[in-house]
């Protein structure tokens, strides 16, 4: 019983962790940036969907119609009037730069919504589902519904729509992709702005489930990368696969050795699928 | 290298004269100078002369405290201690230093990064040993007077950053440097010439770890009290970046005058602006990346030739 409930927990934490990744995967995979902003953005979007509940009651899914264009935007911005400036710079670079704005970004929450940690709880509470002796909470179900939906949608837009295949095809060749005719610049914009929309409706679902607070960023950003590194660079199969993966090690370790090596284990994780599968479970070149 | 090398030793010299201004205060903001000096200085070696962005140094900051924390508390006396934290860093930083260097670009960056948050939980974790979430008390070294206590710490600081200073000049003088030059340039074609460069790589992390352990074992001992957020800081990692991009990637007198620098600002803005101050620190980092991507330095024209060093 306690091996299927593992499994179950495992298979909801993985959709969500792969929805936190997936934004963090785009950007890396498309602009050649490591994206420390990421983290905050994610929980901004949660103290969006926290704010509005308390003062409206607007309900956390609804909320995220409207976060998905506002972080699109706030993204957008981002990449056009900042991170274009040193696109092209070294590593320690854009890095440092985007590490620098995180620290903005965190005070500010720091500053404005204090360091407490906050719950979104829900009146009435949705309950739990029991089938068969595994007790899943609805508003994990709910979650990670729309976290799958979510990156259902990313996957058609890269598949389907002009702009998509545009970003894909930056990401497989930069400059076959200018010859192409494609602003190269406005699609970094883009995906940079995608990534920041995908945080922040990552953020929306978070607030369902985990305590709210400036200081849980770094915590969201070190998943993304351990889920991208697991699963293969910017490909959305990879990123479920690396969600799920994670959330297995991490259930199964918690049941072994203790929750409170969680990040010690992923860390370890991490460096040897670093060293023997570089390109990770689904790598592959290209964003499918 | 020679007048650059004097260009330090004349810094360091100013450094110690500091006691002559007396107060308490002077010796702390001193002290402090050190140390961030010996970060800045440490931290070149692997960002600058390598050119692998590292964001370790916050783990060998409080590794070093750590050890040393736990060897004072064991018993041990204070010289000791801080040699044993010396060589426990060296020797832990090379062997990870093989490892973790076997990563490039984001990947070694990122790899970096969460070992500050992988000490630091194994430190949390290790209640017996140190205490856990609940800090450390580390037992007071001597029974001086708060003014002899201050010039104590303060010398002792120094004389690890002056090691650290002739450690750095030694090693861009001697062949290694050279190696390690030739790594940032072209890794591969260095590894094809016949450079050794996972050992070079090692060696590298590990002299750039250990005094920083050392400086973490000295502020153990100044504050009498650690705990895990405290000295696994992550801002302890970024500020020795910060301090380099700021006076010059790859010139050590560059850096130290770039800690200095920082230090002022950092004051300045601690003293006025205690709630703002990372966001602050941020605002800094951004507008020295996209205004002063080449440090302080190219204010003033090439009055130093600096090496090409760019990570």
């Amino acid at each position: 019983m306690l091996a299927a409930q593992v499994l179950v927990n495992a298979a909801v934490l993985g959709c969500l962790y792969a929805c936190i990744a997936i934004g963090f995967s785009l950007v890396w995979g498309v602009l050649n940036v490591i994206n420390l902003i990421h983290g905050s953005l994610i929980v901004l979007g949660a103290y969006l969907a926290w704010g509005l509940y308390q003062w409206t009651g607007i309900l956390p899914w609804y909320v995220l119609v409207l976060t998905a264009p506002l972080f699109f935007g706030i993204g957008y911005l981002l990449q056009r009037l900042l991170l274009n400036r040193v696109i092209t710079a070294p590593v320690l670079v854009t890095l440092t730069l985007t590490f620098g704005l995180d620290l903005i970004l965190n005070n500010a929450m720091i500053y404005f919504f204090k360091a407490d940690y906050r719950k979104l709880t829900l009146v009435p509470s949705l309950g739990s589902l029991s089938i068969g002796g595994v007790v899943v909470p609805v508003d994990r179900v709910i979650a990670t519904a729309f976290a799958l939906v979510l990156t259902g949608l990313l996957y058609l837009l890269l598949r389907r729509s002009r702009v998509g295949r545009a970003v894909v095809a930056v990401r497989l060749d930069r400059d076959a992709a200018v010859l192409m005719g494609v602003d190269v610049k406005s699609i970094y914009a883009i995906a940079f702005g995608l990534g920041a929309a995908l945080a922040g409706c990552a953020g929306v679902l978070m607030a369902l489930i985990f305590p709210i607070s400036p200081l849980t960023s770094s915590a969201y950003l070190g998943k993304a990368f351990v889920v991208c590194v697991l699963g293969g660079l910017g490909s959305v199969s990879g990123a479920l696969a690396g969600g799920v993966a994670l959330a297995l090690v991490e259930g199964i370790g918690a049941v072994v050795v203790g929750p409170s090596y969680a990040t010690t284990l992923s860390f370890l994780l991490l460096i040897a699928f670093l060293i023997v599968r570089p390109q990770g479970l689904l790598g592959r070149k290209g964003f499918e | 290298m020679i007048r650059p090398s004097i260009v330090l030793v004349a810094l360091l010299a100013v450094i110690a004269l500091l006691p002559l201004a007396g107060d308490a205060y002077a010796l702390r903001l001193g002290t402090i100078a050190c140390m961030y000096g010996i970060f800045a200085l440490s931290w070149n070696i692997v960002g600058g002369f390598l050119g692998y962005p590292s964001f370790a140094t916050a783990a060998f900051f409080g590794f070093g405290a750590y050890t040393t924390g736990v060897l004072m508390t064991l018993g041990a006396s204070l010289p000791l201690a801080l040699l044993a934290t010396l060589v426990a860093s060296l020797v832990g930083a090379s062997v990870l230093g093989a490892v973790l260097l076997r990563l490039r670009g984001h990947y070694f960056a990122i790899a970096s990064l969460s070992l500050v948050e992988v000490l630091r939980e194994v430190v949390n974790n290790a209640t017996d040993l140190t205490g856990g979430g609940m800090g450390l008390n580390i037992p007071l070294a001597s029974n001086a007077s708060i003014l002899g206590d201050a010039i104590f710490y303060f010398y002792a600081m120094w004389i690890a950053l002056a090691l650290t200073a002739a450690m750095v000049v030694a090693v861009s003088a001697s062949k290694l440097g050279f190696g390690l030059a030739c790594i940032r340039q072209n890794e591969t074609a260095a590894n094809m010439v016949g450079l050794n460069t996972t050992l070079y790589k090692s060696i590298a992390f590990g002299l750039s770890a250990c005094f920083v352990g050392v400086a973490g074992g000295i502020y153990a001992v100044w504050v009498h009290y650690i705990d895990p957020s405290d000295v696994f800081d992550i801002l302890y990692s970024v500020k020795p970046i910060v301090m380099s991009l700021m006076g010059g990637l790859g010139s050590p007198v560059g850096v130290v005058c770039g800690a200095l620098v920082y230090l002022g600002l950092e004051e300045v803005v601690w003293r006025n602006y205690i709630q703002i101050h990372s966001g602050l620190l941020g605002l800094l980092v951004v507008l020295l990346l996209l205004f002063l991507p080449h440090g302080l330095v190219s204010l003033r024209g090439r009055l130093f030739r600096r090496g090409t060093g760019h990570a």
